[in-house]
């Protein structure tokens, strides 16, 4: 998946960056580990290791493997250069995923699940399905009734809910 | 299948409607269903008695709205408590409440306190008992000192659940009645520290009895002392020849140590007094229940009620209790 | 025997009709809360309970172990279909299932996961039956260093080289371990890593980290691939379990050897998650075809799904007779005994006979009906793939904010599922492996406290791992299998012949 050479320069995201990215935030994950086992204590006491002891080792573990892989990249730097992460047309239908995705848990929290889910499903429906209005509202609408039904009355496992669902006695 | 299912909901949604047609006494009630949390995890004291309450509430039809227990454990309860504090007046929200509540803040620095919720009731206090392997030749807590005084520091070791809770508490009270350290190794709930006493991992535990009460039946358990001011007050007998009510106080064993826990509900502070009332009332009738009865007699439970400013003057001098203990235990975080 | 006789009579209080229709009832509810990841057992069984006080305890704890039988079962269609674990021990069924249905498998791919669920769990329940007493005894022996060597020998016979780059491999797991640590430490009872924000006090939970890297992570990868399931099958042939039945006797010697790690797994208690990725783990190192595992091979199906549904039925075991719940529904289970005045406990087998071999005749019954009601669903979930994209991500996206939201009721936990996800795209396509990862989150925790447990009752000594023979053997079984594939490609190496092809 990640060796495709086609994509024309400047239209793709390239791996060479991506390995380097992920790598140095995996170290700073270590780095984060490791600053906080040193608050609470890294070392091997009389009566077993303490709180930080392990959490210590796994960051400086982090950070190694952190560095290895950015620096294993930057050494290939020039040999990699055609290597392709994704390319820009691949990426889009992936943030029309990831994009929508991260509005919909925004909507969430405002507004309740089940609202925003009618309007998270309506909207794939209509603009990746490219489906008509009718249909589009017949599922959007009956999958958060049916989830509503099935949590909040059947289960009775609450879930996030907005001003909608408050008019209604919820 | 499924319509059959349907049925029986239908049918119990019926018998709460029609229980409510009949005027209500209370002038507020819950318009929607109550979350009641449960600041510890699945299985443990709290959650079993939370899930208690919620089978009788329904069983009885005592409130028009479901009870809904959700267990909010992260943090040693601090996820639960910081769900009521933010939940400033909203009455559709009770807590239950162990020891963690005084506890939790002072031993991990989480910005909450007692005061920042409203008192609704105590339901009752729970016991602590010393509990050793029956196998061991210990017969009275004083054996058991006199073999830690004899050892050396750290060759007796206390199971207990959590780290800096009610269990440790009471170990390190045990230290100083002693002048010998107990090595304290803490596991996740009271059911897995009863059977690794049972298993002789360890020798002692400070087990509630409702935890340790099935092993004391099978012969694989024996309680040394009760961590109260006087013995239980339950006679019947739970094995063949002992009740709870035998099982001696510490202090009359030489041992100068009591602890009870706080089983009591708490609500988000900014409700009413008509809000608050409800809750009163509520828990008074599950109190009156006949299984109510059993439970807290098949846990030993202490049965003290307790409202209003009884209940938060108890909280208040509780709280400062705690302070004093975690203080000299060394268990405030910095 | 008497043990035969109390099982007849079981079978006598079980069978009635109103209880066998409360089986059904608790299959189909077990089912649907094990497809929904938003639903545990748990769940079901709470919410159940109080409808449940108007029937003899017997009824009651019949209907409510069935819906745990349905869980198990129905925790591995979504696994299958979607790579959404519906049930924290479906993630290893992920592995190979989900690319067996990406090849139009899926119906062979849950006729396996449904029959070796029932193989396990059959059993499991043979085993309860009869060697009860003794399981319990045995159970007692494990203290801090036995969960720890148990938790080490997980690890152990799971980790093996890979395809993927090792220090990618190593770097997953460290993740894994790192984020398993975030939260409040049992043993001392300090915060870690929550660098004073109240929404990291729980710490990570794993269902959420897997909800985001499988499921979403999935649906971000096929979003790239274009707007269809990639070799979606176009028909549903009913005949596909009697297809996959012919085939399954092959892999005996895999199922024999998940049902005694389940069972093992369970009763210690380890518990069914673990047991899952143990049998995994075992099955791909003992396999003929090690390379083609986590390409739909369907051995790799039916190790994980025997060991976990050995597991769940086994961890009912200590707790009817110790009163420690192997798992939450176990807790909830346990909670209702105490409701019913049933002290679970060593006497619990002696006092309520007719309970307990009610119970047990019910276990036997209910796998029976489950299995049935599962495969004649098969065709149907299968069809499911059918249903255009378009319709079913954003679907699929919804049921996983409800299942990430449901484990701490906490918004900031959907927000991970969404990073996890995203975390999960980048990592698949920068080859690093996600099953250490989960791995190292689901027993980061658990190991590190019990090593520090047992750590605590030595005095720090480290020799308590070999100090009788149950740990001991443990642990140096761990350690052989840890390093059985270095000394292999020493060997091979040796002989002067290439190491063994990308295994």
């Amino acid at each position: 998946m990640a060796e495709k050479n086609d994509a024309s320069p400047g239209a793709v995201i390239q791996t060479r960056w991506m390995e380097v990215a992920v790598g140095l935030l995996i170290a700073l994950l270590g780095l984060l580990a490791v600053v906080d086992s040193h608050r609470v204590g890294a070392a091997w006491a009389e009566d077993g290791p303490q709180s930080g002891y392990f959490p210590n080792i796994i960051g400086w573990i982090l950070i190694a493997c952190g560095l290895w892989v950015a620096f294993q990249q930057a050494r290939r730097w020039r040999q990699d250069g055609a290597k392709v992460f994704v390319t820009l047309q691949d990426f889009k239908p992936v943030l029309a995923m990831v994009l929508p995705t991260i509005g919909y848990v925004i909507l969430i929290g405002l507004i309740g699940i089940y609202v925003s889910s009618i309007i998270f499903i309506a909207g794939f429906m209509l603009f990746q399905g490219k489906y008509r209005w009718l249909p589009t509202l017949l599922i959007s609408v009956s999958v958060p009734v049916a989830l509503f039904v099935l949590f909040e009355i059947w289960f009775l496992v609450p879930l996030p809910k907005g001003p909608v669902e408050h008019l209604l006695g919820y | 299948m499924k319509s059959s299912l349907r049925r029986t909901f239908v049918a119990a949604g019926l018998t709460v409607a029609v229980a409510a047609s009949f005027p209500a006494l209370a002038a507020w009630e819950p318009t929607k269903p109550v979350e009641f949390i449960v600041p510890a995890g699945t299985g443990g004291g709290a959650d079993q008695m939370a899930r208690f309450i919620q089978g009788v509430v329904a069983k009885n039809n005592l409130m028009k709205q479901p009870l809904i227990v959700v267990n909010k454990s992260g943090g040693a309860g601090a996820e639960g408590f910081l769900e009521v504090k933010n939940a400033k007046g909203d009455p559709n929200k009770i807590i239950i409440t162990l020891s963690n509540l005084f506890t939790t803040p002072l031993a991990t620095g989480v910005p909450f306190n007692w005061k920042d919720l409203t008192p609704v009731a105590m339901l009752a206090l729970d016991e602590f008992v010393l509990w050793v392997n029956a196998e061991s030749p210990y017969k009275t807590p004083a054996d058991y000192m006199a073999a830690i005084k004899a050892a050396d520091n750290g060759k007796y070791k206390m199971a207990g659940t959590g780290s800096k809770q009610e269990d440790q508490i009471i170990t390190v009270a045990i230290d100083k009645a002693t002048g010998k350290k107990l090595t304290y190794v803490p596991f996740k709930g009271g059911g897995d520290v009863a059977v690794q006493l049972v298993g002789k991992h360890v020798d002692s535990s400070v087990n509630n009895p409702i935890e340790a009460v099935a092993h004391w039946r099978a012969g694989a358990l024996r309680p040394l002392c009760v961590f109260d001011t006087q013995p239980m007050a339950y006679t019947a007998k739970v094995t063949a020849t002992q009740a709870w009510g035998d099982i001696p106080t510490c202090k009359s064993q030489g041992l100068d140590v009591e602890y009870l826990m706080l089983r009591g509900i708490f609500m988000p502070s900014g409700v009413t007094q008509d809000q608050v009332d409800f809750y009163v009332d509520l828990f008074k009738k599950v109190r009156a229940t006949p299984e109510w009865k059993k439970f807290t007699e098949d846990g030993a439970f202490k049965n003290t009620f307790m409202t209003g400013k009884e209940f938060a003057d108890w909280a208040a001098a509780a709280e400062k209790h705690h302070k004093q203990l975690m203080q000299e235990a060394g268990f405030i975080a910095k | 025997m008497e043990d035969i006789g109390n099982l007849m009579h079981g079978f006598a209080v079980a069978l009635t009709w109103k209880n066998t229709v409360f089986m059904f009832v608790g299959i189909l509810l077990g089912v649907l809360i094990g497809v929904l990841p938003g639903l545990g057992g748990a769940n079901g069984i709470a919410i159940l309970l109080p409808l449940t006080f108007s029937m003899p305890p017997t009824s009651a704890i019949i209907m409510l172990s069935c819906i745990y039988w349905g869980a198990l079962f129905g925790g591995a269609i979504t696994s299958v279909l979607f790579n959404i674990p519906g049930e924290p021990w479906s993630v290893a069924t992920t592995f190979d299932g989900y690319p067996m249905a990406q090849k139009g498998r899926a119906g062979e791919a849950l006729t396996a996961a449904f029959t070796s669920s029932f193989v396990g769990a059959f059993f499991a329940i043979v085993l309860i039956t009869f060697l009860a007493p003794l399981v319990a005894k045995f159970a007692l022996q494990f203290g801090p260093p036995e969960y720890f060597a148990i938790q080490f020998l997980t690890f152990a016979s799971f980790v093996g080289m890979g395809r993927e780059p090792p220090v990618k491999t190593i770097a997953s797991m460290m993740i894994g371990f790192a984020l398993a640590a975030v939260g409040i430490d049992t043993v001392t009872g300090t915060l870690r890593m929550t660098y004073g924000l109240p929404t990291l006090l729980q710490g990570f939970d794993f269902l959420i980290a897997v909800i985001g890297l499988f499921g979403l992570g999935e649906i971000f990868l096929t979003m790239e691939e274009g707007l269809s399931f990639k070799g979606k099958s176009g028909r549903i042939d009913p005949k596909v379990v009697l297809k996959t039945w012919a085939e399954l006797p092959r892999y005996w010697a895999t199922s024999l050897r998940s049902c005694v790690i389940g069972c093992w797994m369970g009763i210690t208690p380890g518990g069914a998650t673990p047991a899952s990725f143990m049998s995994y783990g075992m099955a791909r190192r003992f396999a003929k075809r090690k390379e083609k595992f986590g390409e739909g091979e369907i051995e790799g199906v039916v190790a994980p799904e025997t060991a976990a549904h050995a597991a769940g039925t086994s961890a009912l075991l200590p707790m009817l007779t110790l009163g420690i719940p192997g798992s939450p529904t176990a807790a909830v289970l346990l909670g209702g005994l105490l409701i019913w005045g049933l002290q679970p406990g060593p006497l619990l087998f002696v006092e309520k006979k007719d309970f307990v071999w009610g119970l047990i005749a019910s276990m036997y019954l209910g796998n029976i009906v489950g299995l049935l009601v599962v495969l004649t669903t098969v065709p149907w979930w299968a069809s499911i793939l059918r249903i255009p994209f378009a319709i079913i991500a954003p679907i699929i996206v919804v049921i996983c904010a409800i299942g990430a939201y449901t484990v701490h009721n906490n918004m900031f936990d959907v927000v991970m599922m969404v990073v996890f996800g995203v975390v999960g795209y980048v990592f698949k396509k920068l080859k690093y492996p996600l099953a250490p990862f989960v791995l190292a989150l689901v027993l980061g925790d658990m190991a590190e406290t019990a090593f520090r447990q047992s750590m605590l009752v030595s005095g720090g000594n480290v020799g308590v791992f070999w100090s009788n023979w149950l740990v001991g053997s443990i642990v140096t079984l761990g350690i052989v299998i840890l390093l059985w594939p270095m000394m292999v490609a020493l060997r091979e190496r040796a002989r002067g012949r290439p190491a063994g092809t990308g295994a």
